[in-house]
């Protein structure tokens, strides 16, 4: 821990494999981490697949390091649900940053949600966030419950579509339109972009009346960078609304309330289930299939043992 | 309950040609449950180490096409002692010929996959030296 708060990147790669495992090795890293953390600004960047989401990442971090900020990256690939391998792909497109001190990236596997790595971004995002980086960026395909949630986790959400394909409805449909703080239309270089454009805009006149944060809508070509400075100030804008509206410490302290209950559900889990042996398991599968018992009263006793 | 996944980073150094074979063993690898990342072409060593640090994974492979096996494999290593790193595998696959096998195996790399190798031989040797 001593040497990843000094910016040693072997010790924050090796932390970051702690936080990945649930238990016991990684409540009390997390116990290490929590009073350092709350200097970094959280954004997540989510969108269908392909829409351009990692070569923005791309660009928004070389513009931060032009500023002279440190910028940590957690890029999450769906995990296959077959064989639990995944293909991470994300950092093809920001391996110039991959050798520059400021620069921190990792990929991860979204591993299912029962898997629960996924569900370890937010821990990772704390650690660099300790480690003394001034932005973190998590990025996740916006498809799926799992990867919304963690994008939720960030101060800045911005949701990323392209012309084309009728993505708007898609996105619409799965419900995730109502996290971003900010939308993007990336490959603004293709037909269609100012439509869209335009769409969104509608959209989201008629759904924010009246709100206090109007997220705005920006055209963006992430391969070349167009956009990216617009995009930026955006962000800055959006952060400087959160501070002085009392919306950040609102969201933050909705954040920890979670993290809590979540933490209590890990650890009950982790004393309950896992001490639980395949036999005794079993023994109470066959009272319930014989109709003696059923799996709350089961469950109550479980928990209500463990006093 | 979560198991620990084994993480294989697959990069291609150099500057020569496609990453189509590399993409063939990155997805056979995945299909094995293994976590693949994967950086694609024109890697330096330096780039390639600083990934598998941040990254922490645990086998390093090289896709080498180009005849310059020797100078990538000994600067990656180089670089991994540098680090101070000794808990990573290094494995090359690509077109070795025969008589500089062994050369690489004595300067440290784990193993050598010619073409063709089949990728099941390949995930056999990461769960072996990977005792996860
Ligand atoms: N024409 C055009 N292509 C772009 C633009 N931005 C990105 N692309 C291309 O879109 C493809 C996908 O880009 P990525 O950055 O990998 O997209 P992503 O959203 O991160 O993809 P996933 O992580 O796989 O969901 C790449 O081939 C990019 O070169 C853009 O502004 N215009
Ligand atoms: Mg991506």
């Amino acid at each position: 821990m001593e040497r990843a708060l000094k910016g040693d990147f072997v010790a924050i790669g090796k932390l970051i494999s702690v936080l990945e495992k649930e238990g016991e090795e990684r409540r009390e890293l997390l116990k290490e981490i929590a009073p350092l953390v709350g200097k970094a600004y959280y954004i997540g960047i989510t969108g269908a697949p392909g829409v351009g989401k990692s070569t923005l990442v791309d660009k928004m971090v070389g513009f931060l390091r032009g500023e002279g900020y440190k910028v940590g990256v957690i890029a999450i690939d769906p995990s296959s649900p077959f064989s639990g391998g995944a293909f991470l792909g994300d950092r093809l497109r920001m391996q110039r940053h991959a050798t520059d001190p400021g620069v921190f990236i990792r990929s991860m596997g979204s591993r299912g949600a029962l898997g629960g790595l996924s569900k370890a971004a937010p821990y990772v995002a704390k650690l660099l966030d300790a480690c003394g980086f001034d932005f973190i960026i998590l990025e996740t395909v916006g498809a799926g419950q799992s990867e919304v949630d963690i994008v939720k986790t960030a101060d800045t959400v911005i949701i990323v579509l392209v012309p084309g394909m009728g993505d708007e409805v898609q996105i619409i449909k799965a419900g995730i339109m109502e996290i971003g703080d900010i939308f993007v239309v990336n490959k603004s270089d293709k037909e269609g972009a100012q439509k869209l454009t335009r769409e969104l805009e509608t959209w989201i006149e008629l759904g924010y009346k009246g709100a206090s944060w109007v997220p705005p809508v920006l055209m963006t070509i992430a391969e070349n960078g167009t956009g990216v400075d617009k995009l930026i100030n955006a962000l800055k804008g959006h952060r400087k609304y959160l501070l002085e509206s009392g919306e950040l410490e609102k969201r933050r302290r909705k954040r920890i309330a979670e993290e809590i209950s979540k933490a209590v559900e890990d650890m009950l889990k982790e004393r309950i289930v896992k001490n639980l042996n395949k036999e005794q398991m079993n023994l109470y599968v066959d009272l319930v299939l014989n109709g003696k018992r059923d799996p709350y009263s089961i469950a109550e006793e479980l928990v209500n043992n463990l006093y | 309950m979560v198991e620990e996944r084994i993480r294989v980073l697959i990069a291609k150094p150099g500057l020569d040609g496609h990453d189509r074979g590399a993409k063939v063993v990155a997805r056979g690898l995945r299909d094995a449950g293994i976590e693949v990342i994967y950086t694609g072409l024109r890697q330096t060593p330096e780039q390639i180490v600083q990934t598998a640090i941040q990254e922490d994974v645990d086998v390093i492979g090289l896709s080498i096409l180009s005849g310059a096996h020797e100078y990538y494999c000994r600067r990656v290593l180089e670089l991994l002692k540098e680090k101070g790193i000794s808990d990573i595998v290094l494995i090359v696959g690509g077109v070795i010929p025969p008589e500089d096998v062994s050369m690489l195996k004595s300067i440290g790399v784990s193993e050598v996959f010619g073409p063709g190798t089949p990728i099941s031989k390949v995930v056999e040797f990461i769960r072996q030296v990977v005792k996860k």
